[in-house]
């Protein structure tokens, strides 16, 4: 299906927010994939460049914030030849509707691509009901 | 004086009757750079987007590409150019997943980059680390530069 797809150039997302960040430097926002089962939420994001403990993953009332730093490529002795894309901080909040188990979380990150499971409390799985004949 | 009077411009602009224009042509790009941010910027329309940087022996070519394997990547280089093909895999989740978004892409890609100098094809060093693509080109012998003594 995916085969013969040629992948498209889509620029970076640069974050706009209200909320300005602390840091200077422009910020992105991380294409994502979310999808939900009847156990857990599962949420891909790539960003590319960044480190595992540069990774900041943070749920609290409901909201998912993720932010990633990256390091500056390259060393100063590089001049520019061609700039076709800018690197700077990932972030990208989510409002979950569902309740999370937090001790059940689980961050792994791999080639750029970070894989979150979001395990849904016990009793927000849906649970079928038997109905017994009376 | 009767030109003054009727266009109100200095005479001299009528030695070059494309000046004007030339002036409306540099204020509407002016405009259009304010409503467009300073983000705006030129590249090629491939896929993957490339930054370019040298220093005195070599070239550096950086691409992020996020959830690209080594084993699906390839390189080759030429005296003047560089090729990067490759193909993003998503792998297929879980068949009764509900999707809530979907916003990264799959699929091939290709594109080469033209060096602005010769290169030497036989040191070309790539390293993908945390889905970005660092490939280190040397310069050719002659494309570097020569510390040249006054005497």
């Amino acid at each position: 299906m995916t085969d013969s797809k040629e992948i498209k150039v889509r620029e970076k997302q640069e974050l706009t927010t209200p909320a300005e960040q602390t840091t200077p430097g422009i910020v992105f926002s991380p294409q994502v994939d979310i999808f939900e089962t009847d156990k857990e939420i599962t949420l891909l994001a790539d960003i590319p460049g960044v480190k595992s403990e540069m990774l900041n993953i943070d749920l609290r009332d409901n909201i998912l914030t993720i932010t990633g730093d990256i390091e500056p490529a390259g060393s100063s002795n590089e001049e520019n030849v061609l700039i076709e894309f800018d690197t700077g901080r990932f972030y990208r909040q989510f409002t979950l509707s569902e309740v999370i188990d937090q001790n059940k979380i689980d961050a792994k990150l791999g080639d750029g691509v970070l894989r979150l499971r979001l395990p849904k409390v016990e009793k927000a799985t849906p649970r079928r009901i038997a109905i017994k004949a009376a | 004086m009767i030109y003054r009077r009727f266009f109100g411009f200095p005479s001299y602009e009528f030695r070059n009757p494309f000046a004007e224009i030339e002036r409306m042509k540099r204020q509407m790009e002016r405009l259009l750079e304010g409503v467009a941010g300073p983000y705006q910027r030129q590249d090629a329309g491939v896929f993957p987007l490339i930054n370019l940087t040298e220093s005195k022996d070599s070239f550096y070519i950086r691409a992020e590409l996020p959830g690209v394997v080594a084993a699906d990547l390839d390189i080759q280089a030429t005296s003047n150019a560089v090729s990067i093909t490759g193909e993003r895999k998503i792998p297929v989740e879980n068949k009764d997943a509900r999707w809530h978004r979907r916003e990264r892409e799959a699929g091939k890609f290709s594109r080469i980059i033209a060096m602005p100098s010769e290169i030497n094809p036989d040191k070309v060093d790539a390293r993908l680390i945390d889905g970005i693509l660092t490939v280190v080109v040397h310069k050719a012998e002659a494309a570097k530069p020569r510390q040249i003594s006054v005497r």
